[in-house]
């Protein structure tokens, strides 16, 4: 069976039983946020979101969602390229545990950098006794806890885009003279930019959600860590008008950035 | 006085490469095999790409590879370009950038780069496709830009690893004929492996043969393929070639007779050619044969070679014959020769008809 696009190529029509799980899987994910758009509350909708601890927490969110993103490029750029690159010996044992905040609860990592960098942790204890820096309870770990989470996003995306690619432009790069830098800035890169844009989207908006480890390494204190997960989780206890709005904010956000990395097209650059 | 000294011994996988190549400066040197017979092997190790186990490699004086001293130059520092099967063009950088890639890698400022780009565009016949990006281009014109960009960094040895074996047949004569044109205005020391014996024909000075890692054969091109001794030399020197002059009916040999065929790609008058057909294109008469074929010749039969499915029989010139006879192979069916009741010794005919047979330019 094919349905045919007038001027276009012949689709092949997918089987039936495709069909429904697709639907009820869609539906799992739209109509919950169309209820969301249904519970809230419209007349009041303005002043909501625009709350003191609402406004902080926003700008808290998104000034922590994109340091931490740009923390996850500087890091997870150089470690996707070693992953895909080198070899190094035990590489499969170090990509496990790159991979490990993806299926460790949050909290739990959230908890394991509480006991590293905490007062009284290893690293927390010559922290405090040479510099004076606490770690926990600050917008700093509000960071170090998204990018934490969000690593791993960028480093598969990139690592797979940087093996699709191969090394094939790199051979090319230093038959022409290029010394490796050189073709890491002028060849490897830029071939798997599009990979290094949606691993960097999907690391945004997992920073952005962000909310298990958060709460268990930085707290909740207004406008130093409270991010827009949590006090959404908070007002959700008493004033739930407040945290659907909220919510609604959130969404949007997330489907501006989806949208606009999306019509960026950046899968043109082949 | 050489450009390139090489010997190189190295296993890979079943076999084990052990060869010795010299190209002089501006001379073409053609390295043949049937696959697997290491070529891939020495163009890589040659380029930098692969560490070899045992070699010592020089161009122009330089030392770039010596195992025994631990001297190992890396890829970018050689001074060898590589232009492989695939024009692999940087897929986010227009034409000219790819072109202008090593330039700027070699410190050029970026007008400069581009001033050279384009003027290498120019000769491989592209200019007005500069802008173009590479997945804008047909798989001839990025196989000419690679090579436009493989020559802009004036590489003291240029590596063609079989450059028009992935274009289609009707590509591959144009960028072949570009790809001549340019190494010989530039004088450029080149290494070429193929398998292809028309690209050794077209393109090189002399013919390296290689076989199971090890070289079988070397000398000048048509010196090898007029007398093979190798069994892979053989097999492609299966092609029937006669050298001579192009002319308007096709080719004119030294002794002023006409082959008639057609030119694949434009030739000038009296321009150096070799004219080209399959044995299986021969057919073997006992009497002058009517009909159509323009190319019909006496010959003396000078041997029957069996070569399974096929008899292959050998000429030699026939008293009063075109002397071009000599060598040339016609394969027939056993039962053909079994009708025909030939043997050596016996004076026949040869018919080849004209569309069967290409007149390649030839080095020199």
């Amino acid at each position: 069976m094919t349905r045919t696009r007038r001027g276009g190529a012949v689709t092949l029509t997918l089987p039936w039983p495709v069909w429904v799980p697709a639907v009820v899987g869609f539906g799992l994910i739209a109509v919950p946020v169309a209820g969301l758009v249904l519970r809230t509350n419209w007349p009041d909708f303005g002043a909501l979101v625009t709350t003191p601890a609402a406004l902080d927490a926003l700008w808290l969110s998104l000034r922590t969602g994109l340091v931490s993103t740009a923390l996850c490029l500087l890091l997870g750029t150089p470690l996707a390229l070693v992953l895909a690159r080198s070899d190094l010996p035990g590489l499969p044992v170090l990509r496990s545990v790159v991979l490990l905040p993806l299926v460790l609860p949050p909290v739990v990592g959230g908890l394991t950098l509480l006991f590293l960098l905490g007062r009284t942790g290893p690293i927390g204890q010559l922290l405090d006794a040479w510099f004076g820096i606490t770690v926990p309870f600050s917008t700093e770990a509000v960071v170090i806890a998204q990018t934490f989470v969000a690593m791993p996003f960028l480093v598969v995306s990139l690592e797979g885009a940087l093996r699709t690619a191969g090394e094939r432009y790199e051979v090319v790069a230093a038959t022409l003279g290029a010394s490796p830098l050189t073709a890491l800035r002028r060849v490897t890169l830029p071939v798997v930019l599009p990979g290094l844009v949606s691993g960097s989207v999907l690391a945004f908006a997992r920073a952005l959600g962000e909310f298990g480890a958060t709460i268990a390494f930085a707290g909740n204190l207004q406008g130093t860590t409270q991010t827009l997960p949590l006090l959404i989780y908070i007002q959700s206890q008493n004033d739930l008008d407040g945290a659907v709005a909220m919510s609604l904010v959130l969404v949007v956000v997330a489907v501006v950035v989806i949208v606009a990395t999306r019509t960026r097209d950046v899968s043109g650059v082949r | 006085m050489t450009a390139l000294e090489a010997r190189v011994r190295t296993r890979r996988g079943g076999f084990t490469l052990d060869v010795a190549v010299e190209v002089a400066p501006g001379e073409v040197v053609a390295v043949l095999g049937p696959n697997g017979s290491g070529k891939s092997t020495l163009l890589g190790t040659l380029a930098g790409l692969d560490a070899p186990e045992d070699a010592r490699i020089t161009l122009g004086g330089r030392v770039l590879t010596d195992t025994a001293a631990g001297v190992a130059v890396p890829a970018h520092r050689r001074r060898v370009g590589l232009l492989s099967q695939q024009a692999l063009l940087f897929p986010h950088l227009s034409a000219r950038d790819n072109v202008a890639f090593g330039p700027r890698c070699a410190g050029r400022g970026r007008r400069a780069a581009r001033a050279a780009a384009d003027a290498r565009l120019a000769d491989v016949g592209l200019p007005e496709l500069a802008e173009r990006r590479p997945a804008e281009l047909s798989g001839g014109q990025a196989q000419r830009v690679a090579i436009a960009r493989a020559l802009a960094v004036e590489p003291e040895l240029l590596l063609l690893d079989e450059p028009f074996a992935a274009l289609d047949v009707d590509a591959a004569p144009a960028v072949r004929s570009v790809l001549r044109r340019v190494v010989r205005q530039t004088g450029q020391t080149t290494l070429l492996v193929t398998h292809d014996v028309v690209d050794a024909v077209v393109l090189a000075d002399r013919l390296v043969v290689l076989a199971d890692g090890e070289v079988v054969e070397h000398g000048p091109t048509a010196e090898v393929l007029a007398r093979p001794r190798s069994a892979f030399a053989a097999r492609i020197a299966g092609l029937d070639l006669v050298g001579g002059a192009a002319s308007a009916a096709g080719l004119t040999t030294s002794e002023g007779t006409t082959v008639h065929g057609r030119a694949s790609e434009e030739l000038a008058d009296g321009e150096p050619a070799v004219a080209v057909f399959p044995p299986s294109a021969v057919a073997v008469h006992r009497k002058h044969p009517e009909g159509s074929p323009r190319n019909v010749l006496p010959v003396r039969l000078a041997a029957l070679e069996p070569r399974g499915e096929v008899v292959r029989l050998r000429a030699a010139a026939a008293p009063g014959g075109p002397g071009w006879a000599e060598g040339l192979a016609a394969d027939v069916t056993p039962a053909a020769v079994a009708e025909l009741g030939v043997e050596p010794g016996d004076e026949l005919w040869f018919a080849v008809k004209a569309t069967e047979v290409a007149v390649h330019p030839r080095r020199r």
